[in-house]
């Protein structure tokens, strides 16, 4: 049967696994019961489906990030805010030296509509690309339904704190947000908040712990406090960062429990640099041109700090910013 | 199903992990730790434990009752230790802290104003410092506070001392 394709989507028909295949530009995505096939006009690729999946996910999920998300050592994108770049081999030393990679570049509701449809043909009702491997099924073998509640899931976004009025509001069983398995021990206090007449709506505090203790998903920084273009964005880590990120800013971590293992390697050309291991309090810095990837033995907390002022990535780009933010 | 249990660290608890180089400079990641920094901090001291061009975390040494302080923006206060009573207050005179003020400016003694409110929080509890407003923190005894905010008066950079080289 011939294979017909829509418009910037993909094929109408599924191949015999029941899975549809895409194209995007020069790219060709297409999944079998155990790996999806990347395809480029130099080259190919594969990766286990689970782990494309569960990068796939937060790629879209937090509309390409700041800066670079590797799917792994050969395919990613780099976010330019408007458009996004998609690469295989780009920030591999290997596949360059060979000329193997290649680049390119698409309006962001293209590259965003694509992968939306490619994750929610290729997810199963089994799987959940947020749920730690301990907490979901498998997402392997022949297609088996959809599962569009997990994979459409509200990213939260704090206008200016959770639990202000009128804003993202506080997590709760009442809500769908039982404590995680992780976290039983986890204290469930509210402070005590007492305002004066007049000013119930000005004296807000809510628990930070109790609300990451809830949370339903793993690794997908989610805004909670907002001071000017400075971005709380706390997420709860369980196995392994399913993506590299390769920085654009410089980016804050803060572990605020238990203990995140970091591998950190050049953004450009994949060479280790460090490893930096974070247990309770303890802060580090991820420069603007490295790429790091964590590894979390038990569901920790981690405070993500971001800079979002839009200059950043094109002043430390062009020599103007420093890639790493002290300098003692 | 198996029982798991959350470390928290705290002033009188804590292990620090740290930078292991490959090919790099431990300095790059500027690599400190919360507790141990308040714990060699005098109480209120805003010590920098992160800095993002003008944007800060500070760690605060939360013991006694503090000064009162005004913002020129939203600041945010996480307490990561202790527990600490968040006093606030609002301006009569909202000009005393000057237009663009980055951070907070120190009060003289107790500002005019009317009380808003108070909170009383313990460990994970975050609470707004609204801009507008001034607030005032009270800890029986030693606690942690980290704050949210931009560099401004106050802020204290020492780098040196406390991060890993």
């Amino acid at each position: 049967m011939t294979a017909h394709t829509l418009p910037e989507i993909g094929t109408i028909e599924p191949n015999q696994h029941g899975y549809r295949s895409f194209s995007l530009g020069k790219f060709a995505f297409a999944r079998d019961e155990y790996f999806a096939y990347i395809q480029w006009p130099k080259g190919h690729h594969l990766m286990p489906v689970d782990a494309f999946l569960r990068a796939l996910q937060r790629d879209i999920a937090w509309g390409f990030f700041y800066g670079t998300v590797n799917f792994d050592a050969v395919i990613g994108t780099l976010n330019h805010y408007g458009t996004v770049d998609l690469f295989a081999g780009r920030y591999n030393a290997h596949y360059r030296k060979a000329g193997l990679d290649y680049v390119e570049t698409f309006k962001t509701p293209l590259i965003q509509r694509v992968f939306e449809a490619m994750l929610d043909d290729w997810t199963n009702a089994t799987f959940d690309p947020f749920a730690s491997p301990a907490e979901t099924g498998s997402a392997f073998g022949p297609k088996n339904g959809h599962n569009k509640e997990a994979i459409t899931r509200h990213r939260v976004t704090a206008r200016r704190m959770v639990g202000a009025p009128g804003d993202e509001p506080r997590r709760a069983d009442d809500n769908g947000f039982p404590v995680n398995r992780g976290f039983v021990d986890v204290p469930q206090d509210e402070p005590d908040v007492k305002p004066e007449p007049g000013f119930e709506d000005e004296v807000v505090a809510f628990n930070l712990l109790a609300y990451l203790s809830r949370s339903d998903v793993t690794w997908n920084p989610s805004v909670v406090s907002v001071c000017k273009n400075s971005l709380y964005c706390p997420t709860t880590e369980e196995y392994i960062l399913p993506i590299i990120h390769g920085n654009d800013r410089v980016e804050w971590f803060v572990q605020l429990s238990d203990e995140i293992h970091w591998e950190v390697e050049d953004r450009e050309t994949g060479a280790a640099r460090a490893r930096v291991t974070m247990k309770p309090g303890d802060v580090a810095a991820m420069p603007a041109d490295i790429r790091h990837r964590g590894f979390a033995p038990k569901r920790s907390m981690l405070l993500v700090w971001e800079n979002a002022s839009p200059e950043l990535p094109a002043l430390i780009s062009q020599g103007k910013l420093p890639t790493n933010p002290v300098q003692f | 199903m198996r029982q798991y249990f959350t470390r928290f660290g705290s002033l009188e608890r804590y292990e620090k992990g740290g930078v292991e180089v490959i090919n790099d400079d431990p300095k790059n990641y500027v690599f400190s730790n919360i507790f141990e920094v308040a714990s060699k901090s005098k109480p209120y001291e805003k010590v920098a434990v992160g800095k993002n061009l003008e944007y800060v975390i500070e760690a605060i040494r939360a013991e006694g009752t503090s000064e009162w302080r005004a913002p020129g923006h939203d600041e945010f206060a996480l307490v990561m230790d202790g527990e600490v009573e968040i006093r606030l207050m609002k301006l009569d005179n909202p000009s005393v802290v000057p237009p663009g003020t980055q951070g907070s400016i120190a009060l003289k003694g107790t500002p005019a104003g009317r009380k808003m409110g108070v909170v009383r929080t313990r460990r994970g509890h975050m609470t707004l410092l609204p801009v507008g407003a001034a607030y005032q923190f009270h800890a029986n005894r030693p606690g942690v506070v980290l704050l949210q905010t931009i560099a401004g008066n106050g802020t204290i950079e020492r780098w040196g001392d406390i991060c890993q080289k």
